[in-house]
């Protein structure tokens, strides 16, 4: 199945959780936040939520700014 | 007296957070973390601000790690958001990623002037106050505005000397002053500031605070920059506190006449 992260079309398999989009990313843990089709998806909720196919994954983090 | 004014006596209560310096700095357009550790440590803040971008398949940046170690409290902002709701999703994702209640709205009306766009900052203030954010809010030096702002619930105003990275000062000083004169929660000067006289002047103007990022972080030399603002800042209290001299249009001798 196709995920937009971040605009990017990747593929996953089906049954794909927010947790193995970011293991399999290897994007760090600490610091960042998951937004699931616009919706914020807690740290604690990361491993049971399941990505559906044609979500839009953004996962954001801390930058040097304002 | 004057060490009530400079020091813990005199903290900046914004919502349930007590700072004791009232200068907030902006951590972009530094040109590495070694100069901005180096300037973020002159200005004695306590508050910085971050924003919120894309994560890179690496992961995370090193300005958390520095601000953790400094012991400065993240102040995470919307900076690029167009919309109401574009903010209130990327205030929600700095709150889940930064474990802090604080954020700075702002929402930028297009990309030439930075202004902020009254309507959806006003949108996003009340709905970010009911999810229960401390919000600090960047809105034009409009009196009406920054009463809305703050029955809205806003913990700060936050009005703009100038654009966004001008450095043009304070445009419209009267305005700055109207806003304080009515205002029931900490006005903070923010954008526009291009040197110390102007951090100064919106002290003296009687705002609470002033966060400034691009005056430091591009000056030629960030550390002493940032100290000039520090002193600058802390001039500006003390010359409010102290009361000025009214202007006068003619010479009044100040040695005794003969």
């Amino acid at each position: 199945m196709r995920v937009h992260v971040n605009g990017d079309a990747r593929e996953f398999p089906e049954g794909t959780t927010v947790a193995d989009v970011l293991e399999a990313l290897g994007t760090a843990r600490q610091g960042v936040a998951v937004a699931l089709d616009g919706q914020v998806v807690r740290r604690g909720d990361w491993a049971g939520a399941v990505v559906p196919d044609g979500a839009r994954l953004e996962i954001l983090t801390a930058v040097q700014g304002g | 007296m004057t060490d009530e004014v400079l020091t813990d006596g005199d903290q900046l209560v914004i919502g349930e957070h007590k700072l004791g310096s009232r200068l907030i700095i902006g951590t972009g357009g530094a040109s590495n973390l070694t100069v901005l550790e180096r300037a973020l440590v002159a200005s004695g803040t306590e508050l910085t601000t971050v924003a919120m971008r894309r994560a890179d398949t690496e992961g995370g940046s090193g300005v958390l790690e520095l601000l953790r170690r400094l012991g400065i409290t993240l102040l995470p902002n919307t900076a690029g958001c167009r919309s109401a709701a574009e903010a209130v999703l990327t205030a929600r994702l700095a709150r889940e990623a930064l474990d802090t209640d604080l954020v700075k709205l702002e929402v930028h009306a297009d990309d030439r002037t930075l202004l902020p766009d009254p309507v959806e900052t006003l949108d996003a203030a009340e709905q970010l106050v009911a999810d229960g954010f401390t919000v600090l809010v960047y809105t034009n030096d409009d009196p009406v505005l920054a009463l809305r702002l703050e029955e809205a619930g806003c913990a700060a105003v936050m009005p703009l000397g100038a654009p966004i990275g001008t450095g043009l000062g304070i445009r419209n000083p009267h305005n700055i002053e109207l806003i304080v004169a009515r205002a029931g929660v900490p006005i903070i000067l923010d954008a526009g500031i291009g040197t110390a006289s102007d951090a100064t002047l919106a002290m003296e103007l009687g705002c609470d605070a002033v966060l400034l990022s691009t005056a430091v972080t591009r000056a030629q030399d960030p550390e002493r920059m940032a100290y000039a603002m520090r002193s600058a800042v802390t001039a500006g209290r003390l010359a409010r506190a102290a009361g000025r001299v009214p202007q006068r249009f003619w010479a009044q001798a100040s040695s005794p006449p003969r």
